[in-house]
């Protein structure tokens, strides 16, 4: 069977859902354009039509509201940011408007919108062209957060996320487009049993991480276990609503926890899943202390050196794992 | 403070308190709207004694005074049309048809509020009348009435969205976003200002050069009209004609509905957080009173006398007691709403 990129997934995804689900539309900035969105909407207009897929000006707090009032009678609209500096523009709508509709107005209203937001950062691109900020958006109930660390997840939660009757802030990463796997046809998921799900098993360390970090515990996990080291790796994929139970069992097994997060570290979703094991694993089970691996707490910086020192590398989970698993070169201490 | 007069009379209190001009034909919708009306003011009045007396407690934005907007305005509209409000929107809920105990029930918080009492006062729904949602972010439902209005047009029937806002919300930065959005895709929203004048205790003339907001519609390229907003007949004809225009072909209009508050931002009182000359002004502005400028021209034509009018406050006073005593009964949401809410439930 042939190999599916993620990018090529969550084109697969929008031609899934506007071809079964005539509700469905989206709409964003650049999405006439072959360089906004990179490959995930290429000509996604031309088959099926401008009124379907519609590019707007820039403005994104009214796209975002027009994407919820549409969502409010009976659409499913899927609104692309093509990067999360930019959402922050609608943040209103997406926070105090979408997350709380259902809420404020009696719990029985659904609210079919999806928000997806592209983190696209690297290249020298600075502090306004690199942020994150899914643990902001984590943090307010009514809101689920959903990241995609491989390919078939691009496609089937992202499928999953606009089937949802709930606002979905879906987060996919440039730096994953290019990563590839056997996909199989496309799935309708149900959103609200979806969640964190273990995708390497091994006894001496708990890996967690989602989207590009999960991608990063995976493949140190897999350099690790050559030197001896096994993990656990959890792909948390849902960090809002966030059932830990997997980690939680997870980390009792092994008494070792390293989250890795590519947001900053204070108030972090990283610090939320050491809280969630600090709260529910008892002392005694601990081998070592948790530790989390993020971004250091300064904006992105521009130059290369210091750009290159900021983001977390496979080296760095390898390094952090080891220590915290007591290896010292290829020795266990 | 010297500042461009656009709305010449519209804006001076001492103007437009004469009997209103009554059509020639087409009138027999007129008594309803002063019922109509009457029944905005009446349950307003009752739940400002009902906010003093502390019995109710959520953040509670009067309309009295503006009744003949959001009357004027639903007269056009159809269920399946979809509207939204702001934080002052009672007086949109009632001109609707909307329930008078579920509103009761929602500023009180019950369970049987029109949102179950999730939202009170400021976050209203009734969507068997076409009213999708009411919120307190200034300027915040804009937007999304645009995009309700999206959804119109896709739909193809002929429905529009109503997006009710105040002055303030004209200076908030997603108003000309959405215009901008709205006439690029021609999406048949009506955007009502309702123009009282105040930005919580901000005259006009302390916030903006001008003191008409239609003149960014204008930029926008929305048509627009500006009208006294106590006058209900004005204010429906524009509207009906508007609507009309709407249906046949998709498009946004703007309507300037010049008004006055006559209570504070917030809460009963007349006097709370207003500032500039604010006292003497209410005075005179209470004689361009849209009920009773409603009320004498219909005496004037033969179709209303001093019994007719006392007949239907007596009316709307027992409805509006009646469904207070038993919005007061009602139970409160149950405990586990609290977090049973937040999602919907899953498949």
């Amino acid at each position: 069977m042939a190999l599916t990129s993620y990018g090529v997934a969550i084109r697969e995804g929008f031609e899934h859902l506007l071809s079964y689900h005539p509700k469905v539309f989206t709409i964003g900035q650049g999405l006439w354009s072959p360089w906004y969105v990179g490959n995930t909407m290429t000509d996604l207009e031309q088959q099926f039509g401008k009124a379907r897929v519609i590019d707007t000006p820039v403005s994104e707090l009214a796209t975002t509201g027009a994407a919820l009032g549409a969502a409010l009678c009976g659409y499913r609209p899927i609104v692309i940011h093509p990067r999360v500096d930019f959402m922050l523009l609608a943040v209103d709508q997406l926070v105090t408007q979408a997350a709380k509709w259902r809420y404020m107005f009696g719990g029985d209203v659904a609210v079919p919108l999806t928000v997806r937001a592209i983190i696209n950062r690297g290249g020298e691109q600075g502090a306004q062209h690199s942020q994150a900020l899914h643990s902001w958006f984590a943090h307010i109930p009514g809101l689920r957060v959903v990241m995609p660390a491989s390919a078939r997840d691009a496609r089937d939660l992202l499928i999953a996320s606009v089937l949802c009757d709930d606002p979905v802030l879906y987060v996919d990463d440039r730096w994953l487009y290019g990563i590839e796997e056997e996909i199989g046809p496309p799935v309708e998921l149900d959103l609200a049993w979806e969640g964190p799900k273990l995708t390497r098993s091994g006894g001496d360390l708990t890996l967690v991480g989602a989207g590009h970090s999960a991608w990063l515990c995976s493949e140190a996990a897999r350099a690790l276990a050559e030197d001896g080291v096994s993990c656990d790796v959890i792909d948390v994929r849902v960090l809002n609503p966030f059932d830990a139970t997997l980690i939680l069992d997870s980390v009792k097994r092994t008494g070792r926890l390293l989250a890795v997060d590519g947001d900053w570290a204070t108030c972090g979703f990283a610090a939320e899943i050491l809280a969630r094991v600090a709260e529910e694993v008892p002392p005694s089970l601990l081998r070592a202390p948790s530790r989390r691996l993020t971004l250091p707490d300064a904006p992105a910086p521009t130059s290369g050196p210091l750009e290159r020192s900021y983001y977390t590398t496979v080296g760095d989970v390898i390094a952090a794992a080891r220590q915290i698993a007591g290896v010292r070169g290829d020795s266990w201490e | 403070m010297e500042i461009s007069a656009d709305l010449g009379t519209l804006a001076d209190s001492r103007q437009h308190h004469a009997p209103l001009e009554l059509p020639k034909q087409n009138r027999s919708w007129l008594p309803g709207a002063l019922r109509r009306m009457v029944l905005i003011r009446t349950a307003e009045d009752h739940i400002g004694q009902m906010v003093t007396a502390g019995k109710i407690r959520c953040p509670c934005h009067l309309a009295i005074g503006q009744e003949a907007v959001a009357v004027g305005v639903s007269k056009s509209l159809r269920p399946t049309d979809r509207i939204f409000g702001a934080h002052r929107s009672h007086s949109h809920y009632l001109a609707l048809g909307g329930s008078l105990r579920a509103l009761m029930a929602e500023v009180l918080g019950k369970d049987t509020g029109a949102s179950r009492g999730m939202g009170g006062s400021m976050h209203l729904i009734d969507l068997e009348h076409g009213l999708r949602g009411t919120v307190p972010i200034v300027g915040s439902t804009i937007p999304i009435a645009t995009g309700a209005a999206l959804a119109a047009k896709m739909d193809g029937k002929g429905d529009i969205a109503v997006s009710y806002f105040g002055d303030g919300a004209t200076e908030e930065g997603v108003f000309h976003e959405s215009m901008n959005l709205a006439a690029t895709l021609r999406l048949p929203v009506l955007f009502v200002c309702e123009n009282n004048l105040f930005s919580s205790h901000l005259h006009i003339s302390l916030r903006q050069p001008r003191d008409s907001v239609a003149r960014y519609a204008t930029a926008h390229d929305i048509p627009a009209v500006r009208v006294d907003g106590n006058d209900v007949v004005a204010v429906a004809s524009a509207a009906d004609e508007a609507i009309e225009r709407m249906r046949r072909e998709p498009g946004p209009f703007f309507i300037e509905a010049v008004t006055y508050r006559w209570r504070g931002h917030v809460g009963p009182r007349d006097d709370e957080d207003v500032g500039v000359r604010r006292k003497d002004d209410l005075v005179v502005w209470r004689k361009r009173d849209p009920v009773q400028r409603l009320y004498e021209a219909l005496r004037e034509a033969g179709d209303a006398d001093s019994a007719s009018l006392e007949l239907i406050e007596r009316e709307v006073l027992a409805e509006v007691a009646f469904a207070w005593a038993q919005a007061e009964q009602d139970p409160f949401p149950p405990p586990e709403s609290l977090l049973s809410r937040v999602y919907g439930r899953p498949s």
